[in-house]
């Protein structure tokens, strides 16, 4: 009976984790994709010109598949916590729950309602009608960002509440909402998102341009998304600091992983690269840079950092945590060095050499790298607990027989396995169809710009 | 404006307002789903067409529904999606598969266009399945005895032929010359098997039951219950008649058969509802045991109340929007 538990909490945790991960992707795409779609049918409404309803056009189609897959794999997420995690609303639901609630009240229903007029509707209604729907998904979907962060958040540092009876009892809802770490990770979160939604609009205009599309639409989108991408990821890196400074204060057992911080020590080292050894409590192979850790963690050169021996047994694994941590940081200067080349050459020659937008074709989905990363680190880093102090994962899982948790798992992951391959097929099968369809005829720009936006070449694509 | 006490039957209520949406709404998307005739690429397209706006906000009502059952009811939803583990695990699957291939059998290389509609037919007839077989379960709180797992296969197949009805009658309301046609004979046949299905799942539900045949079978309940069978099998009647003479001049009562079909839904619902009520697992769970803690309820309700109706407001809008027979569908 101990393993079968065993076996179902590991299970169960592996479910969790394929079906978080998979639907994370999407929105991450979809809440930056939403208001950059609103800004360029914003700049169409504005200047009349058919370039932004071309562009917008083409990324509508992305943005309705991208979502689709977002929503149903949701669906999926909003019946885990009865089908695998019981002891969660049993200890936390009281406030768990209303968070839920508000999401799928305050945000599902209005990106999933007015998504219908945003697809379909630009002939039944008004323009600007439209493009009032397309600003009100763009807020649905932060909207559902906002209501997760808030419980995800919480989770990792609870406030505003009382245990009684050992079930979490809600005393303010301000602070429950506006928990310690909660801004911290909205920003960071959002800003990945907007990260990820840059990188794509480059790499698939980037795509277009390489197999020889020559029309305005992509290079303008790649001329938008570039800068706001360099912009973006300097801000990103910023908040990032912040954040780390806060989950230092709120959860120091997390830090000590992440920059394998052994045993507590001032002036800690920056671990570049090295092999975390568990049995050995010390890293293999390191390569540090000195006071390194203290410095950017504390501001100050011999700053303590807590150690993760001092932590008991109560701490998370190190090596994901450190090198899930790498990859993201890794991946994030890597969008820093090559959103500001392309910004540069863009800004000199005004059109980006062959090796450059290979390297942004290569970097298309650097943004679900960095973000899947990311939140790898975070919620490893709270392991062994579920809600940080309050309610361990071992104690909420469900005691079914782990063979039908072997079995949903076993289907979703083929499931997923499909999708992925067909979102990505699909994708780049848009891409290319666009690079034939011709390109619009300059005339009253008005009348062009309509008659564009009905041409029946691009039913259906 | 409530007091404590009757939080958990608001919140019941709320739940069960939403799954009827939901039954009614997906109902018909899933209905078409089913229907899909792989003979006709064009009659495909266009039913397609007439869901694409609405689909999406359709499902949102599951989520709400399960959302209330997890918030307000967290003991009832952890034992029903623990009992249900499988067959919920196989609806989500088909979920996933049919939502997506909406979007993939206009966007995907044309070679795979076919099958991603297999997929959306099937993987719609899957959840169809599943939510009867879950429902048949749950209203006889997930009795072990062989003749419940074969009341819960009745019970899927009913709920198949419902949305099969209901989806029909849309495609009735929506469509117009042959599609229009084909739909009413479909309509018509899904109607009998519907019909059928109900007739039998109620009968088998007051025999299986001796609390729900107390609440239906003694008097004066009969006499005043008397007119809902009475109304639902005029329904089926009526709704038969109409689509046997199809067409009609001037499309004339285009969308009776439809809104007739959402009333049998919602009769069909009182019926379970006036059987269980006050349980949220019936037999096993009432709505007042292990419902959330007051403070969480009212906190939640606060905002049931003032969003709910704006979202029926706006759900209306789109309807209205997209009112009329279905286009062929264009992303602009």
């Amino acid at each position: 009976m101990e393993s079968e538990l065993l076996n179902t909490l590991a299970l169960s945790r592996i479910q969790f984790a394929a079906n978080i991960s998979f639907h994370i992707l999407f929105p991450t795409i979809t809440i930056g994709l939403g208001w950059l779609l609103f800004y360029f049918k914003l700049r169409f409404e504005i200047s009349q010109h058919p370039v932004w309803m071309r562009i917008y056009r083409f990324w509508v189609k992305i943005f309705a598949l991208t979502f689709a897959i977002g929503v149903v794999t949701g669906i999926t997420m909003s019946f885990q916590f009865g089908t695998n995690w019981p002891g969660f609303m049993e200890k936390v639901g009281n406030i768990a729950g209303p968070l839920l609630g508000y999401e799928v009240m305050s945000a599902f229903f209005l990106e999933a309602t007015f998504l219908g007029v945003m697809l379909f509707g630009i002939h039944r209604v008004p323009s600007k009608v439209h493009t009032l729907a397309t600003l009100i998904v763009a807020i649905g979907t932060s909207l559902s960002a906002f209501w997760i962060i808030a419980l995800n958040s919480w989770m990792h540092t609870p406030a505003g509440f009382v245990m009684e009876n050992g079930v979490a009892m809600p005393t303010d809802w301000i602070a429950i909402i506006f928990n310690p770490s909660m801004p911290y990770r909205l920003g960071h979160m959002m800003l990945a998102s907007f990260l990820t939604a840059s990188f794509l609009i480059a790499g698939v205009s980037a795509y277009r341009i390489l197999k020889g599309d020559l029309k305005s639409a992509p290079k303008l989108a790649l001329k938008q998304s570039l800068p706001l991408a360099a912009f973006l990821i300097v801000v990103q890196i910023a908040v990032g600091d912040m954040h780390g400074i806060n989950t230092l204060k709120y959860q120091p057992a997390k830090i000590a992983a992440m920059e394998a911080v052994w045993h507590t020590e001032q002036g800690a080292p920056l671990v570049l690269f090295a092999w975390p050894n568990e049995d050995t409590q010390r890293n293999d192979y390191e390569i540090a840079i000195p006071y390194g850790a203290s410095l950017i963690l504390t501001h100050e050169l011999d700053g303590e950092i807590q150690g993760i021996s001092s932590f008991g047994e109560d701490r998370p694994a190190v090596k994901p945590l450190f090198f899930g941590f790498r990859i993201m940081v890794g991946t994030g200067v890597l969008m820093l060095v090559v959103s500001w080349i392309g910004v540069w050459l863009l800004w000199r020659r005004d059109t980006l050499p062959q090796w450059m937008l290979k390297t942004l074709v290569g970097m298309t989905f650097s943004g679900w790298v960095a973000t899947i990363a990311g939140w790898y680190v975070t919620e490893i880093g709270r392991q062994p607990w579920l809600v940080q102090g309050v309610l361990k994962t071992s104690d909420a899982v469900t005691n079914i027989a782990s063979h039908n948790v072997a079995l949903s798992l076993a289907m979703y992951l083929g499931v997923y396995i499909i999708l992925m391959a067909a979102y990505l097929h699909t994708l780049f099968n848009l891409a290319r169809k666009a690079v034939v369809v011709d390109e619009y005829e300059t005339g009253n720009l008005t009348d062009v710009a309509l008659a564009d936006a009905v041409s029946k070449e691009n039913r259906h694509v | 404006m409530f007091d404590d006490a009757q939080l958990p039957l608001v919140f019941l209520g709320l739940m069960g307002f939403s799954v009827l949406v939901y039954a009614i709404l997906d109902g018909f998307d899933l209905g078409v789903g089913i229907l899909l005739p792989m003979d006709n690429k064009q009659q495909r397209d266009r039913m397609v067409a007439s869901i694409g706006p609405f689909w999406d906000a359709n499902e949102t009502w599951l989520v709400l529904a399960v959302g209330i059952l997890l918030i307000a009811f967290p003991q009832a939803h952890s034992l029903i999606l623990r009992e249900l583990y499988i067959p919920a695990a196989f609806m989500l699957i088909g979920l996933i598969v049919r939502g997506v291939s909406f979007d993939f059998r206009v966007k995907a290389v044309t070679r795979f266009q076919r099958s991603w509609d297999w997929a959306f037919k099937l993987g719609s007839l899957f959840v169809a399945l599943s939510q009867g077989y879950m429902l048949g379960r749950y209203v006889l709180g997930f009795d072990q005895q062989t003749i419940a797992y074969g009341f819960a296969v009745l019970s899927a197949l009913g709920v198949a032929a419902a949305y099969t009805y209901i989806g029909g009658a849309w495609l009735v309301m929506k469509t117009a010359g042959p599609l229009q046609l084909r739909a009413s004979i479909w309509t018509r046949r899904a109607g009998w098997v519907a019909a059928v299905g109900i007739a039998l799942v109620s009968i088998a539900n007051v025999s299986l039951s001796p609390t729900v045949a107390a609440r239906w079978l003694t008097m004066p309940n009969a006499i005043l219950l008397f007119p809902l069978p009475v109304l639902s099998g005029a329904i089926v009647v009526f709704v038969d008649y109409y689509l046997r003479n199809q067409p009609h001049a001037e499309d004339f009562g285009h969308s009776l058969p439809f809104f007739f079909i959402a009333l049998l839904f919602s009769l069909s619902f009182i019926g379970l509802g006036y059987s269980y009520f006050p349980y949220v697992v019936p037999h096993v769970l009432l709505a007042t045991e292990g419902a959330s803690a007051p403070v969480s309820l009212r906190f939640i309700l606060t905002g049931i109340l003032i969003i709910m109706p704006t979202i029926l407001l706006y759900t209306a809008f789109t309807y209205r929007v997209f009112w009329g027979k279905a286009t062929d569908l264009t992303y602009h």
